[in-house]
């Protein structure tokens, strides 16, 4: 029942009106303030308002690259899940980002993140980080996801010791 | 040069930790400094606010990328005398272990300084030093002086 431009499983588990709950269910995600923007299949798109509390250079009031790597992680990840035909939990096995330029002082980053290629266990994703323009970047990303990384991990593993020898991951 | 640059002044864990705390983001997910034996660690104790999955939970990728490039940052600063404050190029992470709800470490070395890019490790570890849960490597433009040639 899904057309090419629905995220396939997401549009049932969650109706459009609960597609925040996306960014707001992941506690670092709410924290930075992200807003999920768009999703269609195996894209999505995140808008980082600007906030004193992201910058990483006081001289400048430029943005942390840590914070613009923690917006291309996130959106990357929701591309991934717009991908899946199975919704299943993710992990981010590595991701590359490379800075293009400093984000300017005081204006709202906008990310859009495809992913290009999902095998059984590993999703591909590239990602730009950009204000107005996609074609004049302050970033862009390569990453890849594990998929099915909580498999064989209860609720809470990794506050009783079990999930420390799970797999690879920065989840979420 | 701005004063919390000069690495006359940032020599001690206080100095350190001031010029961690003077970076908004480092504080805001909660970057600690020690130095001990000569060698610098960053210590980011657990907080609700890093956690990107839930459900096991486990810290968020992004949070232990800042962790990490704070670490590169925070080094090259020590050890590198520049005009401003070092801008990442490009790095690297890669996502070892599921990054438990404790305490996490991370430490950062220089592989390689040249003139103008620096070519840096980092290494992020919760309870066991030998069992990393992400590590960094990445390139980190330099500000020569401009009375330098670089």
């Amino acid at each position: 029942m899904t057309t090419k431009s629905d995220p396939a499983p997401l549009k049932d588990l969650l109706g459009d009106e609960n597609k925040h709950l996306l960014v707001d269910g992941v506690p670092h995600a709410k924290a930075l303030g992200l807003k999920l923007i768009s999703m269609t299949r195996a894209n999505a798109t995140v808008l980082l308002p600007y906030d004193a509390r992201l910058i990483g250079n006081p001289e400048t009031g430029v943005i942390h690259g840590g914070a613009v790597t923690s917006l291309l992680d996130n959106v990357s990840g929701l591309a991934v899940f717009a991908a899946m035909e199975e919704l299943t939990s993710i992990a981010t096995l590595d991701l590359r980002i490379d800075y293009m330029r400093a984000a300017t002082p005081g204006a709202d980053v906008t990310a859009h993140a495809h992913c290009y290629k999902v095998t059984r266990t590993i999703a591909f994703v590239r990602g730009t980080a950009f204000e107005k323009n996609e074609n004049d970047p302050i970033a862009t990303c390569t990453g890849a996801f594990m998929l099915g990384s909580n498999a064989g991990r209860k609720p809470g593993a990794n506050t009783t010791g079990q999930g420390a020898l799970g797999e690879a991951g920065g989840d979420k | 040069m701005s004063a919390f640059l000069d690495r006359e002044t940032i020599r001690t864990e206080a100095e350190l930790q001031a010029f961690v705390d003077s970076i908004p983001y480092a504080s805001f997910i909660g970057v600690g400094v020690r130095k001990v034996g000569g060698e610098l660690t960053c210590v980011l104790p657990f907080k609700e606010d890093n956690v990107g999955n839930p459900m096991l939970p486990a810290l968020h990728g992004g949070v232990l990328s800042a962790l990490l490039e704070t670490a590169a940052i925070l080094q090259i600063t020590h050890e590198v005398d520049s005009e401003h404050l070092t801008k990442p190029v490009n790095v690297n992470i890669d996502y070892l272990r599921s990054a438990k709800p404790v305490e996490t470490f991370a430490r950062a070395y220089i592989t390689k300084q040249g003139r103008r890019v620096a070519n840096v490790r980092a290494e992020a570890w919760q309870d066991d030093r030998n069992r990393p849960v992400a590590a960094l490597h990445g390139h980190f433009l330099l500000a020569p002086r401009k009375n330098s040639d670089g």
